[in-house]
């Protein structure tokens, strides 16, 4: 279990105030009564900060609300020009899917075998340890060895990791750069997804970064596709598919990634 | 000196003391008592042969189907027909333990007569498709329909994405024929059931008619309809004027139109839908059922043609519908021999082809059940010659129903789904029977082995899946094609399993 999640933690295990539920709507209920005192009667620097955050919040909501338009609409496209052939139960269905598009596409490069084992990023430049490694020297025995070392680039930290103690924790990877999900882009299609990453399968640099999960570009990464329905020859579905990644996310403060098809 | 064996641990001597401390008891022999046994036919529920009486112990289904085969004077081996006993006291398939049990815990008396449930199976058996015998190459495009021949499981036609039908060999895996023509998708492929015609609707609003043995168009397009032909449906053989063969052919121009095939006019417009006609089947009582995405079923008198019943039920688009009676009105006088025992004249043809559709429905007493698929996650079953209220709905599937069909013998209903399920009814109340579950993506097509034991279903996730009817079990997993199976068929002689879908191969499964 990580170690930030300890209200989670109780939760799982004593349950919730029994008046949870009640608490959550009123507090709700209330917000809009709240918000609106607020930016009635706050004044000066305060109430500049707070109309800045609630015209954020209303830009997302703007755009929430837009996206749940466009996926209310119903599909009364003309399928007539469609180009791929359908059979005629399936004729007035709306159209395909961002996920079935991507699942031909494999299929279709997959028929070709070429280019089996080429990534779309041959070469990467060399980092060095120094570059890697920051060298902590905090207390005083770890000061005199310093033997360990924070690591200085973004990583993926699998879910049931938890910390060493600390006295026996040689590599620290700080939580502001760990990584949990990646914009995948399918090369041929253009298409991007989100997708959770599984695992880090090959750092170039050094079979050590492999291990401890660092994210640098090129590095080849397992990110979780099931939600796109895949599915392989034998009629299963596809979870995991291979990606590398294409930015420096130490620069960017994203990952993006290009699916190896 | 030889090796001896290392002495037994503790765990395999405490395992072997314990069954030594267990008392051996046989197990209970089955009562003296004998019961007096009815044999009854679970459709009509009309008694099978006189009261016999048989003790408990001989009570096993060989048995009973012996002792019934006898009674009712089929003595020769050659003469006897397999039967399928339900259990008595309960549902299920007929076990001896549990007639026993019920005779022990007191639930039945050997004093009353047991009533036991019988069906005769089809004489001859299929077996389960397991192999692909042949992947054939040529299409252009996605294959949208398939269709085996009557007469013989070696010829079977497919429509496709590319413009063309075509017609394979499947005994050498090879192209014969493609009927080139349409100048848009083929969406509908039907073999007339003298097995003379084949029949083709398009993408283009035009049914074409074909010979299958020479692969030449017979006449020109049949024009007419406004929008694409998504469903074709033959007269059956018995109700055809002898030398005038006709067709349905239903439209997404909201129209259906009868076509004479010799004279290529349209004999008939049934015009009334107010949606994009989905499926349309000839009844063998000469009517024509439609379904459509008006949410109505409409039935056609196809003499005058004339709107006989409108049946209103469904909350959202009819995606399908079967009959009862599909299997035999597809095959006509062919039976499960083939070409072998098709009589010579056409009267003998049509005396047979009768034969065979009364002897489709005296199960239902004479007339057609019919079942229809809808988007409304149900399924409605239907008597429409005696009532214009459905016999029975069917829930259970959780999205749409695209896809229903009765067995060949009319006793159960297997629908498919989008969510993935196979679902088994039973055909004469509509109960819910079974879910095969196994395909990870919906489910497009299924079809049954013409003995009714097995079913084979097409997904969108590449694979094929047979599947044992009584069980409810999958019997064997066929992947191979590259992507999803938009179309699947039995031959009605059951050797071979034709399929074809987006991944532009004809595959040609068998055991």
């Amino acid at each position: 279990m990580p170690q930030n999640e300890y209200i989670e933690r109780f939760t799982k295990q004593h349950g919730k105030r029994l008046d949870h539920e009640e608490r959550t709507r009123k507090k709700l209920a209330r917000e809009a009564h709240n918000a609106s005192s607020k930016s009635q009667n706050l004044r000066g620097l305060r109430a500049k900060l707070y109309q800045q955050k609630r015209h954020k919040e209303k830009i997302q909501m703007k755009k929430a609300i837009k996206q749940q338009e466009e996926k209310n609409v119903k599909g009364a496209e003309d399928t007539g020009p469609s180009t791929t052939p359908k059979p005629a139960y399936l004729l007035d269905r709306g159209k395909e899917t961002n996920a079935k598009a991507l699942s031909s596409a494999i299929k279709n490069k997959r028929a070709e075998k070429a280019a089996k084992f080429s990534v779309p990023l041959p070469k990467v430049r060399g980092i060095s340890e120094e570059e890697m490694f920051k060298v902590v020297k905090t207390g005083k025995k770890t000061a005199k060895k310093s033997w360990k070392r924070m690591i200085t680039k973004p990583t993926f930290v699998g879910p049931d990791f938890t910390r060493r103690p600390v006295k026996y924790e040689r590599f620290i990877r700080p939580m502001g750069l760990r990584y949990k999900k990646a914009n995948v882009t399918h090369p041929e299609l253009g298409v991007t997804v989100q997708l959770p990453i599984i695992s880090v399968k090959k750092n170039p640099q050094n079979p050590m970064y492999t291990q401890l999960g660092v994210l640098t570009k090129g590095t080849i990464i397992e990110v979780n596709v099931s939600e796109l329905g895949l599915v392989t020859a034998g009629g299963k579905v596809v979870w995991g598919r291979w990606a590398q990644v294409t930015n420096n996310p130490e620069h960017d403060g994203c990952l993006n990634a290009v699916l190896l098809v | 000196m030889a090796t001896v064996l290392p002495p037994p641990s503790k765990r395999q001597k405490t395992a072997a003391a314990a069954k030594a401390r267990e008392p051996v008891t046989a197990p209970t022999p089955p009562p003296e008592a004998s019961v007096r046994v009815q044999f009854r036919d679970s459709d009509t529920n009309a008694s099978q042969g006189p009261v016999v009486s048989v003790s408990l112990a001989d009570l096993r289904p060989n048995n009973l189907s012996l002792l019934l085969n006898s009674l009712l004077g089929r003595t020769d081996p050659s003469e006897r027909l397999p039967y399928r006993f339900l259990n008595p006291l309960g549902d299920g398939e007929f076990s001896q333990e549990k007639v026993i049990q019920a005779y022990l815990d007191g639930v039945a008396t050997t004093e009353l007569q047991l009533d036991i449930p019988c069906r005769a199976e089809a004489v001859f058996k299929v077996k389960a498709v397991t192999r692909c015998s042949a992947s054939i190459s040529g299409h252009g495009e996605a294959i949208l329909a398939t269709a085996f021949s009557l007469a013989t499981s070696s010829r079977l036609a497919t429509g496709s994405g590319d413009k063309t039908a075509r017609i394979w060999d499947c005994e050498t895996g090879t192209p014969v024929h493609t009927l080139k023509g349409h100048t848009g998708w083929v969406l509908a492929v039907a073999w007339s059931p003298d097995d003379g015609i084949l029949a083709t609707g398009s993408m283009d609003n035009t049914v074409r008619l074909w010979d299958p043995v020479k692969g030449t168009p017979l006449g020109g397009a049949l024009k007419g309809h406004t929008k694409w032909i998504t469903s074709i449906s033959w007269e059956p053989y018995h109700l055809r004027e002898p030398g005038r063969p006709r067709l349905a052919s239903a439209s997404k121009d909201y129209t259906i139109r009868v076509w004479d095939a010799v004279s290529q006019h349209t004999d008939m417009a049934l015009t009334g839908h107010k949606g994009n006609v989905s499926c349309v089947k000839w009844g063998g009582a000469g009517l024509i059922y439609s379904a459509s995405h008006d949410r109505t079923v409409k039935i056609w008198d196809s003499k005058s043609g004339t709107l006989v019943q409108t049946l209103n039920a469904h909350a959202h688009w009819v995606n399908h519908l079967a009959l009862s009676t599909d299997f035999v009105l597809r095959t006509g006088f062919y039976d499960y021999k083939g070409k072998s025992t098709v009589p010579e004249t056409t009267e003998g043809k049509r005396k047979k082809a009768k034969e065979r559709y009364d002897a489709a429905t005296a199960g239902a007493g004479g007339i057609e059940r019919l079942v229809t698929a809808s988007d409304d996650c149900t399924m409605y079953l239907w008597e429409p010659s005696r009532s214009t209220k459905p016999l029975q709905r069917m829930v259970g599937h959780q999205k749409q129903v695209n896809h229903v069909t009765f067995s060949p013998d009319g006793a159960l209903i297997a629908s498919a789904g989008f969510d993935n399920h196979i679902k088994l009814w039973s055909a004469s109340d509509g109960k819910f029977l079974s879910t095969l579950r196994g395909h990870v993506a919906p489910v497009y097509q299924c079809a049954f082995s013409p003995d009714c034991r097995l079913l084979v279903s097409a997904s969108k996730d590449t694979t094929l899946k047979a599947w044992d009817v009584r069980t409810g079990t999958l019997k064997e997993n066929l992947p191979g094609h590259e992507d999803e199976v938009f179309a699947v068929d039995w031959a009605p002689d059951g050797e071979r399993v034709g399929s074809g879908g987006q991944d532009k191969a004809v595959k040609i499964w068998r055991n």
